[in-house]
C-alpha cells in the first residue's frame, strides 16, 4: 500500500555511478539540468537525450523503475506539451478555428516534453544510486562555504537525513495505524467531505504521539552519544573523488561542450526565454 | 459447520516488485465455535499476515475464508461487518489510542457499529471491567495512562465490540513477567466468561501452553501443525527442530523418556508432570 511509494528511494549496487562520489553527482546533475534548458536545436537535445539513456543504463538499476517515476509526471508532459502545441507562432500548418499548430509550436512541444522527462530520469539516476546519508553528507559538504554567512549547514543536513531517515518508517507506522483503527470499524472510504475530514483524526492523532516519542527517543540516544553538531566532528567514511568521478567530469565536458559547439554553429530551431 | 474454515489461503506482498514474498503459503484449517487457540511461530513466519486476513484488512492473493459459511470477501461492501464479528487486536495496540478520554476510545469500536448511546455505556463499562480498568481511569486520557494501563484500555476497545471471534496479536510483548501473567489470565477469563472464540498469537509457548486448547505452529508461512495442544507436544521434537522452544517441563520429560523412564512426552505443566513422576514411582 503506501510503502510502495518509491519517494527519494535507493537501490543498492555496485554500478560505477554507485561508486561516484555523491558530491560529484550533484554538481553534474545541476550542469545537466542548466544544459538541457540551453539545448536550442534538434541536435543538441539529441546529444543530451542520449546521454541520458547512457547514464541509465550504466547505473544497472532496472528500468522499470524509471518507467514509474516517468509514469508520475506523464500527464503534466502531456499538458504542458500540448499547451505549447497551440501557442507556436508564425505560419499555421493546421487549422480550426482558433487553434492553429505552428511548425514553432511543435518545436516547442517536443523540447518541452524530452526536457521534463530527461531532468526527472537523471534526477531518479541520483535518487536510485545515491544513500540518502551520502546525499545529504554531499550536500552539507558543497553547502560548506555557507558557514561563513552563519548558516547552519551541519544542522541542516542533520535534519535531511533523519528526515529522510523516517520517511518509511512514518509510512509503515500509517500504514499499521489505518489497519487498527479499520478493524475497530473506521471508515476512510466513504461519506461526505467533513466526515472524511475527521475521519483522519484516529490516524492523525497516533501519528503525531508516534513521531514526537520517535523524536524524543532519538534526541535522547543522540545526546547519550555525546552528539553536539559538527563543530569538531570527524567522520566515518569521508567523502573522496575517485577516478570514476574524474572520468564522469571528463565524459560529461566532452557532451557539454558539443551542446555549446552545436548550439552555436547550427540554426537555432527553438527560442526560448533562456 | 465450523465457524471459521479458511481454504488454501496464500498472500503475497508487493506481488510484481523486487520485493516480492510470499509471507503464507496454503493454509487450510477450520475453528470451532468457542476454541481457544494459540498461534506460535517465529518472527516472520506470517502469523500477523495469517490472522489480519481473518479480519479482511489484507484480501488474501489466493484462498477463501468462510465466516459462519459465508465467504467474506463474497460482498466487499461489508466487509466491516467482518470486522465487527472478528475483532482484532494489533501488536502494541496502545499505539491506536486517540481519544480525549480513555471512555471515549473504548467507545470509538461500538460507534461505529452504529449502536445507541445506552448500549454503548454498558459495553464500555463491561469491557473496562474484563480488563480490570478502574472507573476512574476512564475518564483521564489514555496518554496519562502507565503502559500495561494502555494497552488493556486498547484491548478493552476491541472487546467492546462483543465479537464473535477475539484475535490478539501478541498481547503480552514489552510487558514485565507479572502484567503478562495477568493480561493472559484476563484473556483467558473473558474466554470462559464468554464462551467465545480467541485465536491467541504469542512466540512464548510456555504462555499458549498453559491456556489453549489448540496450537497453530506456523513455520516460513507454511502452516507446521494444527492440533489440540497434547497432541502438539507429543511432536515436541520436531518443534524444536524448526528451532521453537517447548515449555522447560516438556524438555524434562523428553530427557526423563529418552533414559529409559517410561513416562509420557506429551507434558506441558509441572502438575502434570509431578503426578507421572509420582506415579512411576508406585509402581
Ligand atoms: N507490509 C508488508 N510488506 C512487505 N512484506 C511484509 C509486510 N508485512 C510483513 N511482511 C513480510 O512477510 C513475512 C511475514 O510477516 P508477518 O506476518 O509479520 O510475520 P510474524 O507476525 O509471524 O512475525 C515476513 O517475511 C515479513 O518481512
Ligand atoms: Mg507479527
Amino acid at each position: 500500500m503506501l510503502k510502495e511509494i518509491t519517494l527519494g528511494q535507493y537501490f543498492p549496487g555496485k554500478s560505477v555511478l554507485h561508486k561516484m562520489d555523491p558530491r560529484m553527482k550533484i554538481i553534474l546533475l545541476t550542469c545537466y539540468i542548466v544544459f538541457i534548458f540551453f539545448t536550442k536545436n534538434y541536435i543538441s537535445l539529441a546529444i543530451m537525450a542520449v546521454s541520458v539513456l547512457g547514464v541509465l543504463t550504466l547505473s544497472k538499476v532496472s528500468p522499470k523503475l524509471y518507467f514509474k517515476s516517468v509514469k508520475a509526471i506523464i500527464f503534466i508532459v502531456i499538458f504542458t506539451s500540448a499547451l505549447n502545441l497551440f501557442y507556436g507562432t508564425g505560419e499555421p500548418i493546421w487549422q480550426w478555428g482558433v487553434l492553429k499548430i505552428t511548425q514553432a509550436g511543435i518545436n516547442t512541444a517536443v523540447f518541452v516534453a524530452v526536457r521534463i522527462i530527461a531532468l526527472v530520469l537523471i534526477s531518479s539516476v541520483l535518487t536510485y544510486t545515491t544513500s540518502p546519508t551520502d546525499l545529504t553528507d554531499g550536500i552539507e559538504k558543497l553547502l560548506k562555504p555557507l558557514t561563513f554567512f552563519h548558516i547552519q549547514v551541519h544542522e541542516i543536513a542533520m535534519m535531511m537525513t533523519i528526515a529522510l531517515r523516517f520517511i518509511p518508517t512514518l509510512l509503515e507506522e500509517t500504514d499499521k495505524i489505518m489497519s487498527a483503527q479499520k478493524a475497530r470499524g473506521a471508515n476512510f472510504e466513504s461519506g461526505n467531505f467533513m466526515n472524511r475530514i475527521k475521519a483522519l483524526i484516529p490516524i492523525l492523532v497516533p501519528l503525531f504521539v508516534s513521531a514526537f516519542r520517535r523524536a524524543f527517543d532519538l534526541a535522547m540516544a543522540m545526546e547519550s552519544r555525546c552528539y553536539h553538531g559538527g563543530d569538531g566532528r570527524t567522520r566515518m567514511k569521508v567523502l573522496k573523488y575517485s577516478k570514476y568521478d574524474f572520468m564522469a567530469l571528463g565524459v560529461l565536458t566532452v557532451i557539454f561542450v558539443g551542446v555549446i559547439v552545436c548550439n552555436v554553429m547550427l540554426p537555432v530551431t527553438i527560442r526560448t526565454g533562456m | 459447520m465450523s465457524l471459521l474454515e479458511v481454504k488454501n489461503l496464500s498472500f503475497t506482498y508487493g506481488t510484481g516488485t523486487a520485493f516480492e514474498k510470499k509471507a503464507v503459503n496454503d493454509v487450510s484449517l477450520s475453528i470451532e465455535q468457542g476454541e481457544f487457540i494459540g498461534i506460535i511461530g517465529h518472527t516472520g513466519s506470517g502469523k500477523s499476515t495469517f490472522i489480519q486476513m481473518l479480519n479482511g484488512l489484507i484480501k488474501p492473493t489466493e484462498g477463501q475464508i468462510f465466516l459462519d459459511g459465508k465467504d467474506i470477501w463474497e460482498n466487499p461492501k461489508k466487509i466491516r461487518k467482518v470486522r465487527f464479528k472478528v475483532g482484532m487486536v494489533f501488536q502494541y495496540p496502545e499505539y491506536q489510542l486517540f481519544e480525549e478520554t480513555v471512555e471515549k476510545d473504548i467507545a470509538f469500536g461500538p460507534k461505529n457499529m452504529g449502536l445507541k448511546d445506552d448500549e454503548i455505556k454498558e459495553r464500555v463499562a463491561s469491557a473496562a471491567k474484563f480488563v480490570d480498568l478502574k472507573s476512574e481511569l476512564l475518564k483521564k486520557s489514555p496518554f496519562e495512562l502507565s503502559g500495561g494501563e494502555k494497552r488493556r484500555a486498547a484491548i478493552a476497545g476491541v472487546i467492546a465490540m462483543d465479537p464473535d471471534i477475539l484475535i490478539l496479536d501478541e498481547p503480552t510483548a514489552g510487558l514485565d513477567p507479572r502484567g503478562r501473567d495477568v493480561l493472559l489470565s484476563q484473556i483467558s477469563s473473558y474466554h470462559k466468561s464468554k464462551n467465545n472464540t480467541v485465536l491467541l498469537v504469542s512466540h512464548s509457548m510456555e504462555d499458549i501452553s498453559q491456556i489453549a486448547d489448540k496450537i497453530l505452529v506456523m513455520n516460513k508461512g507454511n502452516m507446521f501443525a494444527f492440533d489440540e495442544t497434547k497432541k502438539i507436544f507429543s511432536k515436541g521434537e520436531e518443534i524444536e527442530k524448526i528451532g521453537l522452544q517447548i515449555p522447560q517441563i516438556t524438555k524434562i520429560m523428553i530427557g526423563l523418556a529418552k533414559r529409559g523412564y517410561k513416562l509420557p512426552t506429551d507434558i506441558y505443566s509441572v502438575e502434570q508432570a509431578v503426578n507421572e513422576i509420582l506415579r512411576l514411582q508406585r509402581v
